[in-house]
């Protein structure tokens, strides 16, 4: 157990791993894996939030995709459809985010299989209303998303000028993120959620605000997956209903599980990595079946996901 | 709307969820027995489906589906005991994600070894334009195949689970583990039975529904959702519960479709069912059966 | 022990950017496909990518595309549009492909329609929609027929049958969204009022419901537009419910096992298809026959199977890039402006005539008015 003092180190050699990837790449004249990169930290911004709600609050999401396409739908509709330019990703936010709420209250008060079934079927619920509603593109989706514009000239984009600082942008976001979320767990309301996770009768027998608390990480970890599906549609410059189908969802919690469900560190760079390789296509076609195979093996053989197995090891050894 | 309309609706319904409640029996043997909800059922019916079609380019059809049925039930004891059976009281959360990986597995495998391309049975009686008349509306004699087959394995499945030693073991077993060892119920040897009876099932379930639905590698997950859903529906438990919510799916989705665009039936029937579970945790057909309520957790599962 | 995992990570990520390697030899032709090989399209990809692999295979043993090796780049974008974005991007600036064969959807298409245009790649879409080349774009070219092409054949057809009022069943897809906008546009120019019009998805297990409800609006013929299994459902359920209409089908029909899957429900259908599905039946005198017979002996000899128009698509994606490599050298901007200025160049579609401003090249004489006779296709009888 770590003394209660700054426990920086790790974030800031995180920092430092990003920019030094990106020296080094641009050294290299490689900037072009920057792309697959920033791709992977927006998804990754979603599996943290996730792996708050999955691994800390012990509450399975079974159709987390939906917010990222909420997130990302409504970004792209506002900005194609003439709004003020800043006003798509704030309301992508806002658009989760009262979905979440809206749809938490009910749903949550279920529980395992119910609440996996429940999940499952806002997610398809979500899919289903982009196939069915043309002004969100149905089966074409959306394209020629604008760049979103930030201050000074920078802006979310997915053109090669601004292709290092957009690499920045997204790991920043990350970083901020992975911040909160450390806080988070490491706070009281942290350990509230630890304890529903424990047992949720326990829980509320000791004074904790079960519905309360589990509500808000739910509408948390929706508006970490919103987010990135806003900043990821202005990144692509596009979106389509694949980003709400049920296959994008059980990537996340494969993504969560790998990393050691109730573990940031572990998700985020199982997260970082495993997509960038899917991104870069280095699973070919047998992309799926990796997924499909790591749920099974790390379920199986590293329930407390690949660096709990290393943990495990190193005790032994 | 006239009569005659109506009841093709209706008759549509029952259609559409014999398919469904098909499906969700095959959720319900493995969740009688074992507490676990085998995401991977609808992969079994693919399977199924898959298998026979194979086997019928050199076998008559009888011959084929029962081929494929043992098959199927053969390689859910070997899903069963390769990958589920050293757990040690696994949790909710991970049995959901190992089923939703096996079956992910299953569906990609399945890929490879056959094709991308869409297989079917031929009818077991008539051909593709066969039509049976019922009162006026017209069915394929291939749904009435359907709810003959659902209805003999429910019959079967509510007698075993009831009447027979080796039934009550497995129930046993499912609602005390401790209690059940205690008794002398060898707990293993039971699993393995029910996953061999929920694959065979569902291989068989595969083999109906080939001529309406069409086989192909990726059928399981729409299927297994569905079937998930009626077997919730139906209080996750109670196998002829399980039939009828599907059956109620079903006819739901019809009548969406007569008023709505088609396009919005899923998010209809989805959403009725989610507002079901929400208002009526125990499922539609509640007071019929004993077990595990969606909002608390008995035992250790 | 977080250290470690960081460290381990950099490793790993060096050590992959040290495997891949850079862009090769200048005096090949780099070709990149992205298709839908696995995932949803599958039916679309697969054919697509077996069809690329074959002619690239060909090619490079009789010794390339005017003595230059076809460097081939396949990626599998499991019709997802981020991923073909993100495959458009590596093949255009890592592997600097000269052109890129595909994506096997039009939301795909669309997707890559800006970036091909800003890195100047030429891109061969195997996509349907309209969209993909209307507003014309200097670099996008289509191979797929018109949507538009196909559903003026179909009201053409319905007016000599003395069809007035139909009813519309498209799939949820980019093809069946294109399709239905094209047909609700096209149908009042030929006297054809669509009394209704609905979208069902491809994981349908059964239509009855729809079908009843467009039978209630007395309609006398039946368009069901998708490239998907599904609508092999739609046959058999118009037969099972004893509703006597003539059905019409799309382009997308133009798949032998589409009418395997719905057996004796497919005899009698109707639809427009490139002639690749009737090549043995033309006459010696047809442009496109030699060629024809030739993608299908290869195809069926490789793969075991018989070929379908998805297939046909990239088929004649390579064959009007290979034609413009042999005129134009490999100078992108060469190879674009002889691709716009081709004419009379045979594909398993149709016949190819380019212009600036007609980047698709096919005009409705490729098609062909197709039914089913005893589980077969064969020309429609005047």
């Amino acid at each position: 157990m770590m003394p209660a003092r700054f426990r920086g180190a790790p974030l800031l050699a995180l920092a430092g791993l990003v920019v030094v990837a990106q020296a080094a790449l641009s050294a290299l004249k490689a900037d072009f894996y920057l792309t697959q990169l920033t791709m992977a930290a927006w998804y990754t911004l979603v599996a943290l939030g996730l792996c708050l709600l999955m691994g800390y609050a012990g509450q399975v999401s079974m159709g987390h995709a939906g917010f990222f396409a909420i997130g990302g739908y409504t970004a792209a509709v506002i900005s194609t459809a003439g709004a003020p330019p800043w006003l798509s990703i704030p309301a992508g936010v806002a658009a989760t985010a009262a979905v979440a709420f809206l749809v938490g209250i009910p749903v949550l008060r279920l529980r395992g299989h119910y609440l996996a079934m429940a999940t499952l079927a806002f997610g398809f619920i979500v899919s289903r209303i982009i196939l069915g509603t043309s002004l969100l593109g149905q089966a074409d989706g959306i394209s020629d998303i604008p760049a979103y514009g930030l201050v000074a000239g920078l802006a979310i984009t997915g053109r090669r000028a601004l292709r290092v600082q957009n690499y920045y942008i997204a790991w920043a976001v990350v970083l901020l993120g992975l911040i909160l979320a450390l806080n988070l767990v490491r706070s009281r309301t942290g350990r509230a959620l630890r304890a529903i996770h424990g047992d949720e009768e326990a829980a509320a027998a000791s004074g904790i605000n079960v519905a309360r608390h589990k509500l808000a990480v739910f509408v948390l970890s929706a508006v970490y997956a919103g987010l990135a599906g806003a900043c990821l549609a202005h990144f692509n410059g596009g979106i389509g209903p694949g980003e709400a189908g049920i296959m994008k969802s059980v990537r996340y919690v494969a993504l969560v599980a790998a990393g050691g469900m109730a573990n940031l560190w572990g998700t985020l760079t199982v997260s970082a990595g495993l997509t960038f390789l899917s991104l870069r296509g280095a699973f070919g076609l047998f992309d799926d079946a990796v997924f499909g195979g790591l749920l099974v093996a790390i379920m199986l053989f590293a329930p407390e996901g690949v660096f709990g197995l290393l943990r495990r090891r190193e005790k032994a050894s | 709307m006239s009569a005659a309309q109506l009841l093709q609706y209706l008759l549509s319904g029952v259609a559409t969820g014999s398919i469904y409640a098909i499906v969700g029996i095959g959720f319900t043997i493995i969740y009688n027995s074992t507490g676990i909800i085998n995401f991977a059922q609808g992969e079994f019916l693919m399977l199924g489906g898959m298998i026979a079609v194979s086997l019928q380019a050199f076998l008559p059809l009888t011959a084929a589906i029962a081929g494929a049925v043992v098959v199927t039930g053969l390689v859910g004891v070997a899903v069963q005991l390769v990958f589920l059976s050293w757990l040690k009281k696994p949790g909710v959360l991970r049995m959901i994600i190992i089923t939703i990986g096996l079956s992910i597995l299953m569906r990609e495998a399945a890929l490879h070894v056959w094709d991308e391309k869409v297989h079917a049975l031929p009818p077991w009686s008539g051909d593709e334009t066969s039509s049976l008349a019922v009162l006026g509306a017209r069915i394929s004699p291939q749904v009435a195949w359907v709810l003959a087959v659902s209805a003999l394995m429910v019959a079967a499945l509510t007698l075993f689970f009831r009447f027979t030693l080796t039934g009550k073991a497995m129930r046993a077993c499912a609602s005390n583990p401790a209690a059940a060892r205690l008794c002398g119920i060898r707990a293993p040897w039971l699993v393995s039975l029910s996953f061999f009876l929920a694959a065979a099932m569902g291989a068989l379930a595969g083999c109906v529904v080939s001529p309406l639905t069409q086989t192909q590698y990726d059928m399981g997950t729409s299927l297994a959702v569905k079937g998930f859903t009626c077997a919730v529906l139906g209080g996750l438990g109670n196998v002829s519960a399980a039939v009828g919510a599907g059956i109620l799916v079903g006819v739901l989705e019809s009548a969406s479709i007569s008023v709505l665009p088609l396009a919005y039936k899923d998010v209809v029937a989805l959403t009725i069912m989610l507002a079901i579970l929400l208002l009526r945790p125990q499922g539609l057909f509640a007071g019929m059966t004993r077990k595990r309520g969606p909002l608390g957790r008995v035992g250790g599962a | 022990m977080r250290g470690r995992a960081l460290f381990l990570s950099i490793g790993i990520f060096i050590a992959f950017a040290c495997i891949t390697g850079w862009a090769g030899n200048p005096d090949t032709v780099r070709l990149g496909a992205i298709l839908a090989v696995t995932g949803p399209n599958a039916n679309l990809g697969t054919p697509e990518a077996r069809t690329i692999q074959m002619l690239v295979d060909k090619a490079n043993a009789g010794g390339g595309i005017a003595g230059k090796k076809v460097e081939l780049f396949l990626r599998d974008s499991q019709g997802s549009p981020e991923k073909a974005i993100s495959f458009a991007k590596q093949l255009i600036e890592e592997e600097q492909v000269l052109a890129i064969i595909g994506p096997s959807t039009s939301g795909e298409s669309m997707k890559l329609k800006g970036l091909c245009n800003d890195s100047q790649t030429i891109l061969l879409s195997c996509a349907a929609a309209e969209t993909i080349v209307n507003p014309v774009s200097p670099w996008v070219f289509k191979v797929a027929p018109m949507d538009s092409s196909a559903a003026r054949m179909i009201f053409q057809t319905m007016k000599r049958m003395g069809i007035s009022r139909i009813g519309v069943l498209t799939s949820n897809s980019g093809f069946g969204q294109g399709g239905k906008a094209q047909l609700e546009k096209l149908a009042p120019a030929d006297g054809i009022s669509i009394a209704i019009s609905e979208v069902y998805d491809k994981e349908a297990t059964d239509l009855t419901g729809v079908l009843t409800k467009i039978r209630g609006q007395n309609v006398q013929a039946l368009v069901n537009w998708s490239t998907e299994p599904a609508q092999a459902i739609v046959l058999k359920n118009v037969r099972q419910l004893g509703f006597d209409v003539p059905v019409f089908q799309s382009h997308g029909f133009g798949n032998l096992a589409y009418v395997a899957a719905a057996g004796k429900a497919a005899e009698g259908v109707i639809f427009p298809a490139g002639r690749v599905l009737v090549a043995d039946g033309l006459p010696a005198s047809n442009l496109q026959k030699k060629l024809l017979m030739e993608y299908r002996a290869a195809y069926m000899a490789q793969f075991k199977d018989e070929p379908s128009t998805f297939g046909g698509h990239a088929f004649d994606a390579f064959t009007v890039l290979a034609e413009a490599v042999r005129r134009a050298g490999t100078d992108r901007n060469k190879v674009r402006d002889a691709i716009e200025g081709m004419k009379g160049i045979a594909g398993t579609g149709g016949i190819f005539n380019f212009s600036p401003a007609d980047h698709n090249g096919l005009a409705i004489d490729c098609f062909e008015m197709l039914t089913v006779k005893d589980g077969k296709f064969v020309p429609l009888a005047r």
